[in-house]
C-alpha cells in the first residue's frame, strides 16, 4: 500500500502546474543543448544550473532532471541522424540508427528510441520507486567500514568502464581524490594544499573543473582539423513503424529494459554500460544477426532502451545511499546541495513530496520526451545546420555565466580557463576525465569513513576484509579488475569502448 | 647488449608521460603533506590520507612508466597541441573574468565573443561581431532580466 500512497504523493507534486512547466523546460533546453555537438549531459547540466538557483528545491531537482533525460535525448537524435553520438552512452546507437538513417528510415528510428525509452523510462521509474525504501532501510545497516567498500567498489568499476587502460582510470581516481583533498580539513581545521588562498580554503568546486573539461577543453578539440560531419539531408518522414518493425523491436526493447534498469543500479554503472551490453545481447540473440551494422532496428531499439532504463535507475544509489555512482550523478550531488539537500536516505523520511515527487517527474519527463521530440526532430535536426563558428562562442557564453554564478565570483572563472588546458592536456595523453571527477566528488567522503572506520577498529585496517558485508563487497571490486585483465573480456571491451 | 638496449627504450610515450605526470603530482603532493601532522592509523591526522594516496597515486605512475617501456608495449608518440586554438579559448575567459567588474557584463561578454571567435580557422569579424550581438541581447535579456542573476551590467565608472 505504501507504495501507491508515496506514489500518489509524488503525482500530487509533479502535476503542481508549475513543476510541470520547469519539467517542461527542463526537458526542452536539455535536449535543445543536448543536441549540440560535443555537449553531453554532463556539460548541459553543468551550463544550466544556474537557471535552477533561483527556484525551490522541488521544481530545481524535476528541472534538472528534465535537463538530463533532455540531454540524454538529444544525443541519440545526433546519433541517429549526424552518426554524432552526442553523448557516450548513444555511441553504440549510431552503429545501426545511422544505417538505418541513411537507407531512409530515420523518422523511424527515431520513433523507435522515443518508444524504447518511454517504455524504459516507465518501467525505471517504477523499479526505483519500488526498491527505494528498501535500499534506504540497508543503507541504514551500513557502517564507515561498509561505505568506504561501497565507494571504491564504484570507483573500481568507473575505472574498468572508461576507456583506455584500467591502470590509468585508477590513477585518475587517485588524482581526483588527491584534488578533493583541498581545503580545510574537517577535524583538525587544518588548511590542506592551500596556498594561503582564500578562495581554496572550501576546496575546489566540482563545476569548474566540469566546465573547463567538458566544456572549454573539449571546444579547443572541436576546433581542430578533423573530418567533416555529413549530414543526412532528406527529409525526415515516415515516423511510424511499420507492423514488422514493431514486431522486431518490441523484444530488444523488453531485454534492453531489463537489462538497463538492473546495470543501472551498480556502483559504476548507468547508462554507458547498459546501452554496450544491451547491444552485445541483442546481436548475440537475433535471427538476423548478419543485418547489425547495416541497420537492424534492434540495435536501436535495445540500447536506446536499456540507456533510458539506467540513466533512470542510477538515480537508486543516489537517492537512497548518497553515492553518485556516474559524473551525472556527482553533478546532481552539487546541484542538490546548492538547495541545502544532503543526498541520502534521510532524503526520503525527511523530505518526501521532494523524493517522491522527483521520481514521477522522471516519467513524467520521458513522457513529455516523447509529445515533444517526435515533432521537434526537423528544428534539432537544422540546429545542426548552425555552423560550429558561431555555436562555440555561445557555448562558451553560457558556460563562462554558468560558472560565474556558483559564487557570484570571477575565481571560479579563471579556475575553469586553468581546467581548461588541464583537460586539453588529458585529451592529448588519452587519459580519463569522468574518473578524476568521480574522485573528487567521492574523496572527501572516502577519506571520513576510512578515518571513522579506523577510530572504530583501533587502527586495525584488516576490519574491510574480515566484516561480511565490506569484504563481500571488495571482492566484487576485485573480481571486476580480473575480468577485465583476462585477455579475451580485454579485447571485447577495447572495442566496445572504442570512441 | 644491443638487446638490453632495446628492451629499455620508452615505446609508448604517451603512457610513459601519463605515468611521469601521476608521479609529478604523486611527489609534489607528498612533499606538501609532509608539513601536516599524520597521527596513526586509529587516529588519523590531516596528513594521513594525502600521503597514503600520495604513494598509492605514485606506485600507479612507476607502473604505467614501466608499462610503457615493456617489449610488447604499442608504439604510440605524443599527439601534437593546437596551441593557438588553446591560447585563444582559455584567454578569452580570462579576459571575460578579468574585465567583468571593471567594465560590467555587456563589455566582457563582447570581448569574450569575438576573442573566442578567434579560435576558429573560419573567422570572420563579421560574422563574430553579428554573433555578439546576438549573444548579448540573448544573455541580457535571460540572465539579468529573466532571472535575476546580479552581475554589473555596465562599467562601474556609470553608476
Amino acid at each position: 500500500m505504501d507504495f501507491f500512497h508515496n506514489l500518489a504523493i509524488g503525482f500530487s507534486t509533479a502535476f503542481q502546474l508549475t513543476n510541470l512547466v520547469y519539467a517542461f523546460i527542463g526537458c526542452l533546453l536539455g535536449t535543445l543543448i543536448g543536441v549540440l555537438p560535443g555537449l553531453g549531459p554532463l556539460a548541459t547540466i553543468a551550463m544550466l544550473l544556474p537557471i535552477t538557483y533561483a527556484l525551490t528545491p522541488e521544481a530545481a531537482l524535476i528541472m534538472l532532471a528534465g535537463i538530463y533525460y533532455g540531454a540524454q535525448y538529444g544525443g541519440s537524435t545526433t546519433a541517429i541522424v549526424v552518426n554524432l553520438p552526442g553523448e557516450s552512452s548513444s555511441v553504440v546507437t549510431t552503429i545501426d540508427g545511422y544505417q538505418m538513417a541513411k537507407q531512409g528510415r530515420a523518422g523511424v528510428a527515431l520513433a523507435t528510441a522515443a518508444i524504447g525509452s518511454f517504455f524504459a523510462g516507465t518501467v525505471a521509474t517504477l523499479a526505483v520507486a519500488a526498491l527505494a525504501q528498501p535500499l534506504a532501510a540497508t543503507a541504514l545497516l551500513f557502517g564507515p567500514k561498509e561505505f568506504f567498500s561501497l565507494m571504491i567498489l564504484g570507483l573500481v568499476v568507473a575505472s574498468v568502464l572508461s576507456s583506455g587502460p584500467f591502470i590509468e582510470g585508477i590513477g585518475m581516481v587517485v588524482l581526483g581524490m588527491l584534488l578533493s583533498l583541498i581545503g580545510t580539513e574537517i577535524n583538525s581545521g587544518t588548511q590542506r594544499f592551500a596556498f594561503g588562498i582564500p578562495q581554496l580554503f572550501d576546496g575546489i568546486d566540482f563545476v569548474p573543473l566540469a566546465m573547463g573539461i567538458f566544456g572549454f577543453a573539449e571546444i579547443v578539440r572541436n576546433l581542430e582539423p578533423h573530418g567533416d560531419i555529413s549530414l543526412v539531408t532528406q527529409k525526415i518522414k515516415n515516423l511510424f513503424p511499420t507492423r514488422e518493425d514493431f514486431r522486431r523491436m518490441m523484444p530488444a526493447i523488453f531485454r534492453g529494459t531489463a537489462l538497463g534498469t538492473i546495470l543501472g543500479v551498480l556502483p559504476g554503472g548507468g547508462a554507458v554500460l547498459s546501452s554496450f551490453a544491451s547491444y552485445t545481447l541483442e546481436k548475440k540473440l537475433s535471427k538476423y544477426p548478419e543485418e547489425f551494422g547495416k541497420g537492424a532496428i534492434e540495435g536501436v531499439a535495445g540500447p536506446e532502451s536499456a540507456n533510458n532504463a539506467g540513466a533512470q535507475t542510477s538515480f537508486i544509489p543516489l537517492l537512497t545511499l548518497g553515492i553518485p555512482s556516474n559524473v551525472v550523478m556527482a553533478l546532481m550531488v552539487g546541484a542538490m546541495t546548492i538547495h541545502n539537500i544532503q543526498p541520502g536516505p534521510q532524503v526520503m523520511t525527511k523530505n518526501p513530496s521532494l523524493f517522491w515527487g522527483l521520481i514521477v517527474s522522471m516519467w513524467v519527463g520521458n513522457l513529455m520526451l516523447v509529445i515533444l521530440n517526435l515533432p521537434l526532430v526537423g528544428l534539432w535536426v537544422k540546429l545542426l545546420s548552425i555552423p560550429y563558428r558561431y555555436l562555440f562562442p555561445a557555448i562558451m557564453v553560457f558556460c563562462s555565466i554558468g560558472v560565474f554564478s556558483i559564487n557570484n565570483g570571477t575565481f571560479e572563472v579563471y579556475e575553469a580557463a586553468l581546467f581548461c588546458i588541464f583537460g586539453y592536456m588529458l585529451m592529448k595523453l588519452d587519459l580519463p576525465a569522468a574518473p578524476l571527477l568521480l574522485g573528487l566528488v567521492l574523496g572527501p567522503a572516502i577519506e571520513e569513513n576510512f578515518r571513522r572506520a579506523m577510530v572504530l577498529s583501533r587502527g586495525d585496517s584488516t576490519v574491510f576484509l574480515t566484516s561480511p558485508l565490506s569484504g563481500g563487497l571488495l571482492a566484487a571490486a576485485v573480481i571486476a579488475v580480473v575480468l577485465i585483465t583476462l585477455p579475451a573480456i580485454r579485447s571485447k571491451r577495447e572495442e566496445a569502448l572504442k570512441e | 647488449m644491443k638487446n638490453f638496449t632495446s628492451r629499455l627504450t620508452i615505446r609508448d610515450r604517451r603512457a610513459f608521460v601519463s605515468g611521469a605526470f601521476f608521479l609529478t603530482v604523486a611527489v609534489f603532493f607528498y612533499a606538501v603533506a609532509l608539513g601536516y601532522t599524520p597521527g596513526t592509523t586509529a587516529r588519523m591526522g590531516p596528513g594521513y590520507f594525502p600521503r597514503l594516496l600520495s604513494i598509492v597515486l605514485a606506485a600507479i605512475g612507476l607502473f604505467v612508466m614501466a608499462g610503457a617501456m615493456r617489449p610488447a608495449a604499442e608504439i604510440q608518440r605524443l599527439r601534437a597541441w593546437d596551441l593557438k586554438g588553446l591560447l585563444w579559448v582559455t584567454g578569452s575567459v580570462m579576459l571575460f573574468a578579468f574585465l567583468l567588474y571593471p567594465l560590467g557584463f555587456v563589455i566582457s561578454l563582447f570581448v569574450l565573443i569575438t576573442v573566442s571567435s578567434k579560435a576558429s580557422p573560419e573567422f570572420t569579424w563579421k560574422g563574430a561581431l553579428a554573433n555578439a550581438a546576438v549573444l548579448i541581447a540573448l544573455c541580457v535579456g535571460v540572465f539579468v532580466y529573466g532571472l535575476g542573476l546580479k552581475f554589473p551590467v555596465w562599467p562601474t565608472l556609470f553608476n
